[in-house]
């Protein structure tokens, strides 16, 4: 198992690589836009006192997978505590994030099942078209996303990050005197959704990879403490058996002796 | 002079090299793109993306998306793209009659919508695909294996 889990983890690793370029040139583009537009006027930039707040939690479908699930989940509780006074709505990937959440009382306003079994980009773009037209319709305030990036086969952090109203980036990119078509405005309009589709779907694919990572060093850490408990019961059982041993010994040591005498 | 092509979309990178000549579905039509462009950047509607090296055309389905031109170098950030190679012409055959019975079927605006753009999109599968009979073509992706 920890073998299966580290192949699937190099291929989730491959489609988080995969992904990148798409990222570099979105945030390049939006950037560039960002220099031209006034995002005041966007809907997906509207910041408004938080009433209601939705999160989106992003965990695994299976377990055996050591802390990961508990510990973002415990992450999002802790989140949770700052918003008291609004009214919350969780989004659960994953079975084991609702399984969690409805353990404990929360109602869950809707739930993406089996959505790791076949990973593709339409997945994610389908949980985003949701937030965002909700968002823009201002049924939602803010949307935060949490989910376990992926640092290392060691570390899988839980992360918390605001899916909306979107923060624009600060920093400058190289100017060119480019045509827009049509003005950038609308460029920007169309731009932003997919902009937070594609975190989703970061999310999901940091997720996933995470997810085999820590399962493969859940199933590492398994094989090495059954390889411990194993010397070790092995080493009592041969205590006992010497102890037996000894004892027969002496019977007979001793039955001997009386037979001499 | 070729320019530098490079198409991407969310999963991976469909296609990266040097190209001649590209025709683009544009928001205002037909986009046609030679070498030393000048700086652009427009929404791509679904549609048929034509790309030609040497002698060679190719198509690629794509469902929307932005197209991007700096310093002799093309930048297609695609919803999805795909060759003619891989597309399957049952499939998308399926997929467009399913989207028709969606629209006669509507029920609320957004449905209709939806089912509009999913149309559009079978459409232009099934056109590309349909090039693959009709005009000799070469596959982009295997263009780029050599």
């Amino acid at each position: 198992m920890q073998m299966v889990a580290a192949a699937k983890m190099r291929r989730a690793q491959d489609a988080i690589a995969a992904a990148r370029p798409y990222a570099q040139r979105l945030d390049r583009l939006l950037k560039q836009l960002h220099q031209s537009v006034d995002t005041q006027e966007q809907p997906l930039f509207a910041e408004r006192a938080v009433q209601r707040v939705a999160l989106v939690v992003v965990t695994s479908d299976r377990g055996l997978c050591g802390g990961f699930n508990s510990n973002l989940c415990r992450r999002v509780q802790a989140e949770l505590g700052e918003y008291a006074d609004a009214e919350v709505e969780l989004i659960t990937v994953g079975r084991k994030g609702r399984d969690f959440f409805n353990a404990r009382g929360y109602t869950i306003a809707s739930h993406h099942a089996d959505v790791f079994s076949r990973l593709e980009f339409a997945r994610a773009t389908a949980i985003a078209q949701d937030l965002t037209r909700r968002f823009a319709a201002a049924e939602t305030d803010r949307v935060l996303l949490c989910y376990s990036e992926f640092v290392s086969v060691a570390a899988q952090v839980p992360v918390v990050s605001q899916l909306l109203p979107i923060v624009p980036e600060e920093g400058a990119v190289e100017a060119a005197d480019y045509t827009f078509e049509p003005g950038p405005e609308q460029l920007l309009e169309t731009l932003v959704p997919r902009q937070v589709n594609f975190q989703i779907w970061r999310a999901l694919l940091e997720s996933n990879a995470g997810f085999f990572a820590a399962q493969m060093t859940a199933m590492d850490n398994a094989t090495k403490n059954a390889g411990d408990l194993i010397e070790e019961l092995t080493r009592e059982v041969n205590k006992e058996r010497q102890a037996s041993i000894t004892l027969e010994l002496m019977d007979i040591i001793g039955g001997a002796e009386a037979v001499a005498q | 002079m070729p320019m530098q092509l490079q198409i991407i979309t969310a999963e991976r990178e469909v296609f990266s090299g040097e190209v001649d000549a590209l025709v683009a579905p544009g928001v205002a039509g037909q986009l046609g793109i030679l070498p030393n462009h000048a700086p652009l950047m427009t929404v791509l509607e679904p549609g048929e993306l034509l790309v030609r090296t040497g002698g060679d055309d190719s198509y690629l389905a794509l469902s929307g998306g932005y197209l991007e031109v700096l310093g002799n170098q093309v930048i297609v950030l695609a919803d999805a793209a795909e060759d003619v190679d891989e597309i399957d012409e049952a499939r998308a055959q399926e997929a467009l009659a399913r989207a028709q019975e969606r629209i006669s079927s509507r029920e609320t605006d957004i449905e209709l919508e939806q089912a509009v753009a999913s149309l559009r999109r079978a459409q232009v599968r099934v056109t590309v695909a349909r090039r693959r009979r009709s005009t000799p073509h070469r596959s982009l992706s295997r263009q780029a294996q050599q």
